[in-house]
């Protein structure tokens, strides 16, 4: 199969991205990409999310800051990073940004410093779109506060667009809301180019022995193949809700995964916790889809996409 | 294409129980098929996920390296959870993928009077690293244990070197063993010789702490947990100290995984 069958273009109102593959890596499994290298050729995916990143370096939450449930994990990180400056002057220069689209995921407290971190981003030759972190469960400012809420969401999402005129525009959405809908049609009227969506979910595990909380944090977010079925189900609602392109996110460990994503309205996907099953998992889902899409007759990822039977 | 060897899918050869085998003392010695890597170091470790994990449990289980030889590479863990419990039902012909080597490895000082302190399931790495080490008659262990010794691989340890162990059964006994802790790392201090450590934290605790009376020159092992082994998730970071060579990530927090799983002790606060 050639590589143009499996092409996509997320185009959106200003700005449009083209990806060699429907395959990314979710920010925050894939650390700023270079450590995944020795497992794969980086330049094999559709495009890299980076770790989420925000102004100044931020040191993230106390351990224990991770716990393994039942078909997934929680974790409660808090956007641990090593701040713009250390980005742009010592990890993009060393990631192949111009066979790979690198896109950067942007966490900030408030919309003026989200519009700060925009302005910065969209000057990066090698920085191919933003990725808006609205729906963090894990951090005490900002975050999911402006997920959950559409006017903040509209006002943060603007503030990036303004900024970052040059840019693909992708608003990541999180699933703790009563209408990721409703939180979808509002950034797409502030003017994203892209939605992707889900985050993780709140969740909480405990040790009976200890009566403890077995995160620091008390709280933190799910991930994995546990909330794949949350996941389609927010990225058909979205998709049907919009008219920009949705990238599908949630549980993600196959090229048969991949395909459920597009089937319900997805244009692309990202790998996540699947990257810590196995550090070559996004390489090995890139090499498997062609025969998935043979063993299920699709020529073309149009053939697939929102085709969901419904009679 | 880049090869890929790094995460690799291996057999296993057999999985032997070491010691009483009986419910409480599970303790198993598991060999592989050897990975095609090109270099390890002692002090390195893998990531190991048994096919049987399927999507229930998502993350590997890091093991310590004990040996990689032609024929085989060995591993030894005790079954501790969910996923060791699952790992002791591994068969022969078993596919586990791995990936490795992962870590930066123990200091090879082999004109340094070295001195190994392991703390139960701590005496892992130091198989490979006597094996491996040029100049073993410059090594010593002290031991520290609480269940029978015959649960831990020590014979591979000594034949090679001398080792003193001590096990703790009655309570007396752990504060002997932190007062022959202290008299070691004294003594080594005094001739300027090469500590490492490796075990359960409240016994890296105590080592850091007398290392730091004494001023010696210590390297710590340590076994937190993690999800993704190679840097990516974050959830094994440790805080380092003033002393950390890289000003950027002084008092932060940095990954065991890549930055360590060894660390000078005056570089890094244990919790």
């Amino acid at each position: 199969m050639k590589h143009n069958e499996l092409a996509v273009t997320l185009a959106g109102p200003k700005q449009t991205l083209t990806l060699k593959n429907p395959i990314l890596t979710a920010s925050g499994t894939f650390g700023y990409g270079t450590e995944f290298a020795r497992f794969g050729d980086l330049t094999s995916l559709g495009g890299i999310i980076v770790k989420g990143i925000s102004l100044k370096p931020r040191h993230g939450n106390p351990c224990p800051r991770i716990a393994e449930t039942p078909c997934g994990m929680l974790n409660s990180i808090g956007l641990q990073n090593d701040g713009l400056e250390v980005f742009r002057t010592q990890k993009l220069p060393n990631l192949p940004w111009k066979e790979v689209p690198i896109i950067v995921n942007m966490y900030a407290t408030s919309a003026e410093e989200f519009g700060t971190l925009a302005a910065e981003l969209n000057a990066m030759e090698g920085v191919a779109a933003l990725e808006v972190n609205i729906s963090c469960p894990n951090v005490k400012e900002g975050g999911s506060i402006f997920g959950a809420d559409p006017a903040q969401a509209a006002k943060v999402t603007r503030a990036v667009r303004n900024n970052a005129p040059n840019k693909p525009v992708i608003v990541k959405l999180s699933p703790n809301v009563t209408s990721i809908a409703e939180i979808a049609r509002s950034v797409e009227d502030a003017g994203a180019d892209c939605i992707s969506c889900i985050n993780t979910l709140l969740g909480m595990s405990v040790d009976l022995r200890s009566r403890r909380p077995r995160l620091a944090n008390i709280v933190g977010g799910l991930s994995g193949p546990c909330i794949k079925p949350v996941a389609l189900c927010c990225v058909w609602q979205v998709s049907n809700a919009v008219n920009i392109p949705v990238i599908g996110i949630g549980g993600i460990t196959s090229a048969e995964d991949v395909l459920e994503f597009l089937l319900v309205g997805a244009s692309a996907v990202e790998i996540g916790t699947a990257n810590f099953m196995r550090p070559d998992a996004a390489f090995h889902i890139v090499e498997e889809l062609p025969r998935a899409m043979e063993k299920y007759g699709i020529r073309h990822l149009d053939d697939i996409r929102s085709m969901l039977s419904l009679g | 294409m880049v090869p890929t060897t790094d995460c690799c899918e291996l057999t296993v050869l057999d999985l032997v129980p070491f010691g009483l085998a009986d419910p409480v003392h599970r303790y198993f010695a598991l060999r592989l098929s050897p990975p095609d890597w090109k270099e390890w170091k002692p002090g390195q470790f893998l990531m190991i996920r048994p096919q049987s994990f399927g999507l229930e449990m998502p993350w590997g289980r890091p093991l310590g390296i004990c040996l990689i030889r032609p024929q085989h590479l060995i591993c030894f863990f005790q079954v501790a959870g969910r996923g060791t419990e699952q790992m002791a039902h591994l068969r022969p012909r078993d596919k586990v993928r791995v990936w490795g080597p992962l870590g930066n490895g123990f200091a090879v000082e082999p004109d340094t009077p070295t001195l190994l302190l392991a703390g139960g399931m701590g005496i892992v790495p130091f198989i490979g690293y006597v094996a491996e080490h040029p100049k073993a008659w410059n090594i010593s262990m002290l031991f520290g244990h609480r269940d029978p010794l015959e649960c831990y691989p020590v014979d591979s340890i000594n034949e090679h070197i001398p080792v003193d162990t001590l096990r703790e059964s009655v309570p007396g006994d752990l504060d002997n063993f932190i007062f022959t802790l202290q008299e070691r790392i004294k003594e080594y201090a005094s001739q300027k010789g090469l500590i490492l450590a490796c075990g359960p934290l409240p016994f890296l605790k105590t080592v850091q702490g007398f290392a730091k009376e004494y001023h010696a020159r210590l390297q710590l092992s340590l076994e937190n947990k993690m999800a993704c082994g190679v840097g990516a998730c974050l959830g094994c970071v440790v805080r380092t100290t003033d002393a950390w060579p890289d000003a950027a990530h002084r008092n932060a927090p940095v990954q065991c995984c890549t930055q360590g799983p060894v660390f000078w002790a005056d570089q890094i606060e244990l919790a």
